[in-house]
């Protein structure tokens, strides 16, 4: 039975995610973990995490995970979620400026103040919450079966750039910004799939049966 | 524009039971906050909110059971209040499967346990509950105060500054409640929505007064709430959660539709 790991460093809500796997991969066993030699020995892992950056990161360090989680990346399928996305990044702007894993390129910014999504309408809320239309740019094992368009449910204020070589999928919340990266084996999703309900749940089967390939084609070309 | 208005049906509990009757077609126990909680999911709810009634210890653990047997079946996100007052409460809730938690009197007796809150948690997990009244007299310059205890203990606070120390401290979100239209049927107060939403920069969930979906478009398109909360309309079966959707959607509003089946 193929392990499936959620990485436990205390930022988040794991419930959710374990029971969303639970439902669409009863052929895998779940851990919630933050034992080196658990994640080593798992087939998949899952990178969760909600709230700030600075805390995130203080928080690995503190189970030896910054340089591990790189590792890990390299050799196995792994799904970032949300702050899971975002601390895989280079850098972030949040709590002052923190440097992040470094897996993709790239600065983690704020949703500019006060800009909206189009001449006449209202400055948009921060932080971007609820359900917004999510586009994928290539085609992606983790997307198969989702109409592109499909809305995820979203909770953040600070976001990935779009342009990034390793953009597979983008989002529009006053400026355009990354709603998945993906590189190798490594996948990232700026929303949460356990919350979005049937979308949510075919990207997190699909995660659960992934071996990491990943063909290079890009739509429309 | 693609982020879409959200939908929130709101269930009251007590011990663990949804109360205050709610009523669907071929539903037995009308009471089981799962059964309940699957239908709106069904019908293309964008969040569920509960309500915790309960006075009791005993019945806290029982919410934390029905939080933790909603979250293993309905797969959107999940806000509960009701007595939160200390970050152990918050964590229960978030183990248990909450995605938010709303806090009200709380807020009011002690407002830097919103801060602590929101430093702890994260601000997107941490829901301010304001409850306001207009101020008598105040019709030509509307002000609110806002009141705690369900509306029946006034603090003395204006609502618009309130709404703003809220935001500023940490709260992600802001669900707005009139208590002069709660239970009327009579609309939202949307200029108390607006006045509100003009003031801070986080979403506002506007509640308190649906009777009919007009006021659920009108709460988007006049009050410019980010959410609509209701009850009663959804829980009678007066209306079901897609023909609000699609209501609103007939009304140029961007919602989620990719939910809702099309009727066979």
């Amino acid at each position: 039975m193929p392990t499936l790991a959620i990485l436990d460093y205390g930022m988040g809500n794991l419930h959710s995610m374990a029971k969303a796997l639970e439902r669409v991969a009863p052929e895998s066993r779940i851990c919630i973990t933050h034992s080196a030699a658990e994640l080593r020995a798992a087939d998949r892992i899952v990178f969760p995490g909600q709230g700030a950056i600075g805390h995130c990161r203080a928080e690995l360090a503190q189970r030896d995970l910054l340089g591990l989680l790189p590792e890990l990346a390299r050799e196995k399928p792994m799904l970032g979620v949300c702050l899971g996305l975002q601390a895989a990044l280079a850098y972030s702007e949040e709590n002052g400026g923190t440097p992040g894993l470094g897996l993709f390129p790239g600065r983690v910014q704020r949703f500019p103040a006060g800009i909206a999504e189009g001449p006449g309408l209202p400055p948009i809320r921060i932080p971007h919450m609820g359900w917004n239309r999510v586009e994928p740019t290539r085609t992606h094992p983790l997307f198969a079966g989702i109409a592109p368009g499909s809305r995820f449910y979203f909770v953040h204020s600070y976001y990935a750039p779009a342009e990034s070589p390793d953009v597979a999928a983008v989002c529009h919340y006053g400026v355009p910004f990354a709603a998945a990266l993906g590189r190798g084996n490594f996948f990232a999703v700026q929303f949460h799939p356990e919350k979005s309900q049937h979308a949510g749940l075919r990207l997190l089967a699909n995660f659960s049966r992934w071996d990491g390939s990943c063909p290079a084609q890009v739509f429309g070309v | 524009m693609a982020l879409a208005k959200r939908i929130i049906p709101c269930l009251d509990v007590d011990a663990g039971r949804v109360v205050k009757g709610v009523r669907f077609e071929g539903l037995r126990d009308a009471g089981d906050p799962v059964e309940i909680a699957r239908r709106y999911d069904e019908q293309g709810a964008d969040e569920l909110a509960f309500l915790d009634i309960t006075a009791s210890h005993q019945g806290r653990d029982t919410l934390l059971h029905m939080v933790e047997a909603v979250a293993a079946q309905v797969f959107i996100p999940l806000t509960v209040g009701g007595g939160v007052r200390t970050c152990a409460d918050i964590r229960r809730l978030l183990n248990a499967g909450a995605d938010k938690v709303s806090i009200n009197s709380a807020a009011v007796s002690r407002p830097d346990f919103i801060g602590e809150a929101a430093d702890h948690f994260g601000s997107q997990c941490i829901v301010v509950a304001i409850d306001a009244r207009r101020v008598p007299g105040s019709d030509s310059d509307p002000r609110w105060e806002i009141y705690t205890h369900g509306g029946r203990r006034p603090t003395g606070l204006d609502a618009l500054e309130w709404a703003e120390r809220m935001a500023g401290l940490g709260a992600g979100e802001l669900l707005v409640t009139s208590m002069d239209r709660d239970g009327t049927g009579l609309g939202f107060d949307n200029a108390l929505n607006r006045a509100i939403a003009a003031r801070v920069e986080v979403p506002i969930i506007a509640s308190g007064g649906v009777g009919e979906l007009a006021h659920l478009r009108d709460g988007v398109l006049i009050g410019h709430a980010d959410a609509v909360l209701a009850a009663s309309i959804f829980h009678f079966g007066t209306h079901t959660l897609s023909d609000a959707k699609r209501f609103l959607a007939a009304s140029g509003i961007e919602v989620r539709l990719d939910a809702i089946a099309e009727p066979s």
